[in-house]
């Protein structure tokens, strides 16, 4: 490649990204899911949370795709269900840790010294809270709020994020190309956000990819504390739950909402590998 | 016995990029007791012959040709790994470049040097630490004797490759392999522990294979060298031939194209000078012919008053530098000689106020440079750049030449538009021998000698008047060193640029300066002009550095009897 306009990382990413097959079926995958989990409830003729008594532990068959659980609820209906709200927590609770995280790592790999260390020492006290404490904490003092449950996970996830964040930044801020900006003037901001930030993104991403799983399990470990995802609403984590309970009966109460996010989770993996390969330029451009 | 031989040994790398022919079917022997030095620049195939010898090389992405190497009537390709693990560090053994990594910093020095003769059944274990004992105390590491369990961080990284030589040696191989023993230790300590290898070997009877990037220094030592060029043999004859009658046009320029303390032109010449003589030397930085000597004399450009720069280690405080006072004059260069923890990198840094300097002044222009936050500091910025030593590390592998150039100016509110910011750029980039076609790359798409040259354009796109190289050729191999600093002498000539010139390459700092001066334990001990110097050096510290230099480093014109370097204490 020769031509002599100025190329933008993020076009480049992205004629790398599109080059890399298993990362493309792995979007077009994750599409899907979406997909299926915003329209499916519409376009199915059962709500998630009608029961039919006479129907119960129903295996799969044409009138109902998926099959029936013990109160006689379509399993395409919940699972369809569940993927919005597991989605929905797994994808924004990891963006909340990650601008958190990241931020505040950077910033205290950066900084170092004396700031560094008393940032650290916070990050290590939230970590010794127990989480469930912490949760129940949170419940006391707000009441059951389907806000909180990002909240709770969000202000557990950033933990390990920061800590990554910041060992690469002390890794890097030291390197001779930092402080060639640093010779030549360049702003404090300018160097993080510019020259820092593009040279982590490998790491964060990887661990972004590994934060969604723990995250969708969370929320079922959660909900069956009592908060966030209530019965009769549905998440992909709470219908494994009860699935796993009634393996021998039903084994498709499993296998369906294992199913998708068992894909869920491989698509979000070979795409975040894609997307590091993509985002680094010494991988060759055709 | 003790007789290897390499025919027609191929060996490519299957990579992404396709297969890279590393060594493409060189000849070699070495005879037993002989010493063979093996010279080329980085990406020649030297280390990659070495390593084949052992089989130390993965295969894959490593794959072997047709070639054989025989060693006592065996093919070392042939064998399977159970019997070349006999072989290795008992028969042919080896020692690596950098000291600081090859020993493990786990187990005690003594046990390391033991272990060889454990594993290979020769003796006993407390046969084997008293025999050990014996090696280390010849090779001059007597610390072991007193503190019989210290770890390899207590060492130096001179006496961290004499324990490495020993423990190479202990087996008493019939072959060694030394895979650029010296390369990271400063010239005085490579003096010596170079005179500890040629002694042991001859003493023991040793062959040794001797891989070096650095023909003055194989010189030293080697019977016969073998120079490879781009995974060929091109020349090998007796040392002394090879320097006296090179045939071959890149055993020529790599003679030609290093700095020896005699050099007094303007311009070295380079690698392709001799290989394609006539035509033109790559794109030639522009024209030098503008004024150059009207301001050699002029007012000091920068100035430091007794700077002092310490840094708080967890043993306490120490002095980086002492109490330097330095005056730089515009338009000039001033060399700093020094060896690794002399301060001369402090030094560089805190005049640029990249460090905090603890006390003392810097004057640029006359006008002092206030701490690190001072209200000025960006217009200081501007006017002082540096260059570093890698140009691997010192460009952000995620921007594109064309935006790490353009930020500089965009900073500093140079150029109005972006249209004429990036003329700006095409300029600067043809100024250093690049092109316009460069600027959509990243920076590994390029060598290290076009990375070197983009830094140099960086660092002008500020339009500094003064400009700090630190070690900025020390990575690169002579024919590119030589490109590099012409560059930077064609620069000075047509901008009046002022350099502080940073090195431990005597022979370097020599070609690029008009004063130098020589650093020891953060305090300048020397000063003067270049020539004086070393015609005349007047601290015992001086003639030392100038005597480790190797003697055809020194001199194009030097005697090929060995010198008796006396062995280190």
């Amino acid at each position: 490649m020769s031509s002599t306009h100025s190329s933008s990382l993020g076009r480049d990413a992205w004629l790398r990204l599109r080059a890399n097959k298993m990362a493309m079926a792995s979007l077009f995958l994750l599409a899907a899911v979406a997909l299926i989990s915003l329209l499916g409830p519409l376009l199915c003729s059962y709500s998630y949370d009608q029961q039919n008594l006479d129907r119960v532990f129903q295996s799969p068959d044409t009138t109902h795709l998926f099959g029936t659980d013990n109160l006689g609820r379509d399993l395409f209906a919940r699972t369809t269900y569940g993927g919005r709200i597991s989605l929905a927590v797994g994808l924004l609770a990891t963006l909340v840790s990650l601008v958190i995280g990241v931020t505040y790592g950077m910033l205290s790999g950066y900084c170092g010294g004396r700031l560094d260390a008393w940032m650290m020492r916070l990050v290590d006290v939230l970590y010794s809270l127990p989480f469930i404490i912490f949760v129940i904490l949170l419940m006391v003092l707000f009441g059951r709020n389907f806000l909180l449950l990002f909240l709770a996970i969000g202000a557990v996830e950033w933990l390990t994020m920061a800590r990554i964040t910041r060992a690469q930044t002390i890794n890097l801020k030291n390197a001779e190309f930092i402080e060639a900006a640093r010779a030549l003037g360049y702003s404090h901001l300018r160097i993080l956000f510019h020259h820092l930030l593009p040279n982590l993104i490998g790491p964060i991403i990887i661990y972004a990819t590994l934060t969604v799983p723990a995250v969708m399990l969370l929320e079922s470990v959660l909900s069956f504390l009592g908060l966030g995802v209530q019965a009769p609403m549905s998440s992909w984590g709470s219908l494994i739950k009860e699935g796993a309970e009634k393996m021998d009966a039903a084994p498709w109460l499993l296998f369906f909402p294992g199913m998708f996010f068992c894909l869920t989770l491989f698509a979000l993996n070979f795409l975040g590998d894609g997307l590091r390969d993509a985002l680094d330029p010494k991988s060759s451009k055709d | 016995m003790g007789q290897l031989t390499i025919r027609n040994l191929e060996v490519s790398f299957h990579t992404r990029e396709g297969i890279i022919r590393a060594v493409d079917g060189i000849d070699l022997a070495i005879g037993p007791g002989e010493i063979v030095g093996l010279v080329g620049e980085s990406g020649s195939g030297k280390s990659v012959t070495c390593n084949s010898v052992l089989q130390l090389l993965p295969c894959p992405p490593a794959q072997f040709g047709e070639g054989k190497i025989e060693w006592s009537s065996k093919d070392l390709l042939q064998l399977d790994e159970g019997k070349m693990r006999r072989i290795r560090g008992k028969e042919i053994s080896m020692i690596f470049q950098d000291p600081m990594s090859c020993l493990n910093p786990f187990m005690t020095v003594l046990d390391q040097v033991a272990e060889p003769l454990i594993i290979h059944k020769i003796c006993k274990p407390a046969e084997a630490k008293r025999k050990a004992l014996e090696m280390l105390a010849k090779v001059g590491v007597h610390r072991v004797k007193e503190y019989p369990n210290s770890y390899p961080h207590e060492f130096s990284g001179g006496m961290r490759q004499r324990a490495m030589i020993a423990m190479a040696l202990i087996t008493q191989p019939a072959l060694l392999l030394a895979d650029e023993p010296t390369t990271a230790l400063d010239v005085t300590v490579q003096a010596k522990v170079l005179s500890i290898l040629r002694e042991l070997c001859s003493e023991l009877g040793v062959s040794v294979l001797f891989v070096s990037h650095d023909l003055g220094l194989v010189a030293e030592l080697a019977d016969r060298v073998v120079v490879m060029y781009r995974g060929k043999v091109v020349e090998q004859n007796d040392t002394a031939s090879i320097f006296t009658h090179p045939k071959h046009p890149y055993v020529k320029a790599l003679i030609a194209c290093r700095p020896t303390l005699e050099t007094s032109d303007d311009r070295l010449p380079t690698v392709e000078d001799f290989i394609n003589p006539g035509k033109e030397t790559e794109k030639s930085p522009t024209d030098t012919s503008p004024p150059k000597t009207s301001s050699r004399s002029a007012k000091t450009l920068v100035e430091a008053k007794r700077l002092v720069v310490e840094f708080t280690t967890d043993e306490g405080s120490v002095r980086a530098v002492n109490d330097v006072s330095i005056k730089i004059p515009q338009g000039s260069t001033h060399g700093l000689v020094g060896e690794s923890g002399s301060g001369k990198t402090s030094l560089g840094r805190s005049l640029l106020n990249l460090i905090r300097r603890k006390s003392g002044e810097i004057l640029f222009n006359g006008i002092p440079v206030g701490h690190k936050g001072h209200p000025h500091e960006k217009q200081f910025r501007k006017s002082m750049q540096i260059i570093f030593q890698d140009p691997y590390a010192s460009l952000n592998p995620r921007l594109t030449i064309e935006q790490a150039l353009v930020e500089p100016m965009i900073v500093h509110n140079l150029g109005s538009s972006k249209r004429e910011r990036i003329k700006r750029v095409i300029d600067l980039l043809e100024e250093v021998g690049l092109g316009e076609e460069h600027l959509a790359r990243y920076p590994h798409e390029f060598s290290g000698g076009q990375r070197q040259r983009i830094c140099v354009a960086r660092a002008l796109t500020t339009e500094p008047e003064f400009i700090v190289c630190d070690e900025c050729v020390s990575a690169m191999d002579v024919s590119v060193q030589a490109q590099v600093l012409n560059l930077l002498k064609s620069l000075q000539a047509s901008r009046g640029l002022t350099y502080l010139f940073i090195s431990h390459d005597l022979g370097v700092v020599k070609f690029m300066s008009d004063q130098i001066s020589v650093m020891q334990k953060g305090q300048i001990v020397e000063s003067g002009s270049a020539e004086n110097i070393y015609n005349d050096p007047q601290t015992k510290y001086t003639q030392q550095l100038i005597n480790s230099i190797p003697a055809a480093n020194r001199s194009k014109n030097f005697s090929f009897t060995h010198p008796s370097v006396s062995p280190g204490p």
